[in-house]
């Protein structure tokens, strides 16, 4: 089996420099997809046509000698929350099982203008709602670190894919840790942009006020190079932010000597794993010794964080998927005597259990008698978590914290205890809540070889900062 | 605040799920479990603060301006097709469980 282990820069060259083709490297992709995707469940569908008509334009214009894009023949895979036209798009659900989209995603649009050639769609929790990938209606994904564990999630199928090597790069989409999460556990960069930064326009909503979609990679420039690409005000998304896109690629190299970096003793407390903690403050020291000024800094809500975001994410989920009535697009139950029943029987059959369990805690906390108790209650408590970041970031340039508390669990490990599995994103939730940036990449290995992650949070729409810190943490690692 | 059967139920109609009497029984289970880590948020004073809704009215706009003169880039001509074409017909249908070619059909909605 020939390496399909490339960066995007040496794939793109590779193809420009006609030592290879777009067309060659979609199909060692699919050849190692074919040889060890059985195993790993990263990939719900491919999309060969597409892929290869794609590979074939970009490998006419390096024929013709004209310069690539940024992604030119550089393949990739879509979290199969994206719409896709043409191309199946399930969210990991039975209810969207045979949903054909009629058009694109705009980030995937922007993907492919910019040359990339989508191989296909990667399996994920259901909704994007889960921290394992168990929630899929179409099976799990195996971490390919090590196959009894989870590779995490939402975003699995996609942390999965890029981790081994069958696509050099992914997006997923972060609600409460969906992209750095799974990049932690798999051993990849994650990075879930400033809310507003990435339309999300056709992307499948879970929670619209908390949704992102970002890149997962196997260096912090590519997933730089991918945003690039996606970030920016798109007409179709009226959240999507009129803020100008800074150069991030050109950005990387700046120094990092003079940094203050926040280190927030919330994040270093009970339910920390040992190695895990241990891993980060290695990373922490390195960043010193790096030139960065380490500054502890307090927030002193984050204990509130889950609470807050499984009220918010599940309300606006209950009202996101009123939708699957089994009427338009959706599954609908067989043999139904009435519209009612019809609705009924239809959600029932079409929703895995933590969907279910979602769509029935939001309802509840919109209910008469409990909206203010407990969704008024978790907006306020949204302003708070916030404020401690906005109180933070006047004091530090970004601020460093663990991505995750433990590295992969065991399949099955936490799958009959919703509680526990929802703790597994304590560390991530409260950025997707405030809406800042925040990357996770790897900082180490446990001693039975799991990955480590390091969460590094960063100012609304600086990303630049954050992934210039984790550049240089990368290049001395 | 405990969840009682009848709680969920209840919530089951609203959000238009059929549930077996075992997912009502599981449902009541982690319901409570949850809600009762929920509660912690009571631990906090939150009656002098505003609830937030979205990132989106205080991050990347232009903080000096007012109200919907925040969002004017986001605004547009009122104009059909403006954005995108509407789909076809026949390709919004495309997806539908039962369609006749003009119509979604669905069972029948008024018994008499």
């Amino acid at each position: 089996m020939q390496t399909t282990h490339f960066s995007i820069d040496a794939a793109r060259s590779a193809i420009q420099e006609r030592s290879t083709t777009a067309l060659a490297l979609a199909e060692k992709h699919y050849a190692r997809i074919q040889k060890d995707d059985g195993q790993i469940g990263a990939y719900l569908t491919l999309c060969k046509e597409r892929a290869l008509e794609q590979a074939d334009r970009i490998d006419r214009m390096a024929a013709e000698g004209k310069p690539l894009p940024p992604l030119g023949g550089v393949p990739v895979a879509i979290k199969d929350v994206m719409s896709t036209r043409g191309v199946r798009t399930t969210a990991g659900s039975k209810s969207l099982g045979h949903y054909i989209p009629p058009y694109d995603c705009t980030a995937v649009a922007r993907m492919e203008a910019s040359g990339a050639v989508v191989l296909g769609k990667t399996n994920c929790d259901e909704f994007a709602m889960g921290s394992s990938n168990e929630n899929s209606a179409f099976g799990p994904v195996r971490n390919p670190r090590d196959l009894g564990r989870v590779p995490g999630g939402s975003s699995g199928g996609s942390a999965a894919a890029v981790a081994a090597d069958m696509a050099v790069v992914a997006l997923g989409s972060d609600t409460g840790g969906s992209i750095r999460q799974p990049a932690s556990f798999c051993g990849v960069v994650g990075l879930m942009p400033t809310y507003g930064r990435v339309s999300r326009y056709g992307l499948i909503a879970f929670a619209s006020s908390l949704d992102h979609i970002g890149p997962l990679a196997r260096t912090v420039k590519d997933a730089a190079i991918v945003l690039r690409t996606i970030a920016g005000r798109d007409p179709m998304d009226a959240t999507s932010a009129d803020v100008p896109v800074p150069d991030y690629v050109a950005e990387l190299d700046k120094p990092v000597r003079g940094l203050r970096l926040g280190v927030a003793k919330e994040y270093f407390g009970e339910g920390l794993d040992d190695e895990v903690r241990h891993a980060v403050e290695s990373a922490v020291d390195k960043l010193k010794k790096l030139g960065c000024e380490i500054v502890p800094v307090s927030l002193p809500h984050t204990p509130y964080a889950i609470p807050t975001y499984y009220l918010i994410a599940t309300a606006e989920a209950s009202s996101n998927l009123a939708r699957y009535d089994g009427v338009r697009y959706s599954y609908r139950a067989a043999g139904v005597k009435s519209l009612s029943e019809m609705y009924r029987r239809s959600r029932d059959e079409g929703f895995g259990a933590e969907v279910k369990r979602r769509i029935m805690l939001g309802t509840y906390a919109l209910s008469a008698g409990y909206y203010d108790a407990y969704y008024v209650k978790a907006q306020k408590v949204r302003s708070l978590l916030t404020r401690d970041f906005e109180e933070a970031f006047s004091r530090v340039d970004a601020i460093v914290t663990p991505t995750s508390p433990t590295a992969a669990f065991r399949l099955g490990e936490k799958s009959n205890d919703p509680l526990a599995m929802y703790l597994a994103d304590i560390y991530t939730v409260t950025a997707d809540l405030a809406g800042i940036p925040g990357i996770s990449i790897p900082c180490g290995e446990t001693q039975e070889k799991l990955p480590i992650g390091l969460q590094i949070l960063g100012k609304h729409f600086d990303e630049s900062t954050i992934l210039r810190v984790a550049h240089a943490y990368e290049q001395a690692a | 605040m405990k969840v009682t059967e009848k709680d969920v139920a209840y919530v089951a109609d609203l959000a238009n799920l059929e549930l077996s009497a075992e997912e009502r029984t599981g449902m009541v289970r982690d319901l409570n479990s949850i809600l009762d880590y929920i509660g912690r948020l009571n631990e906090l004073d939150t009656s002098n603060v505003e609830p937030m809704a979205q990132v989106s009215d205080r991050y990347g706009v232009d903080e000096s301006k007012q109200g919907s003169a925040r969002f004017a880039y986001a605004s547009r001509e009122d104009i059909v097709e403006g954005l995108r074409k509407s789909l076809p017909q026949e390709v919004a249908l495309e997806n539908a469980p039962d369609a006749d070619g003009t119509f979604f059909r669905v069972p029948k909605v008024i018994e008499r």
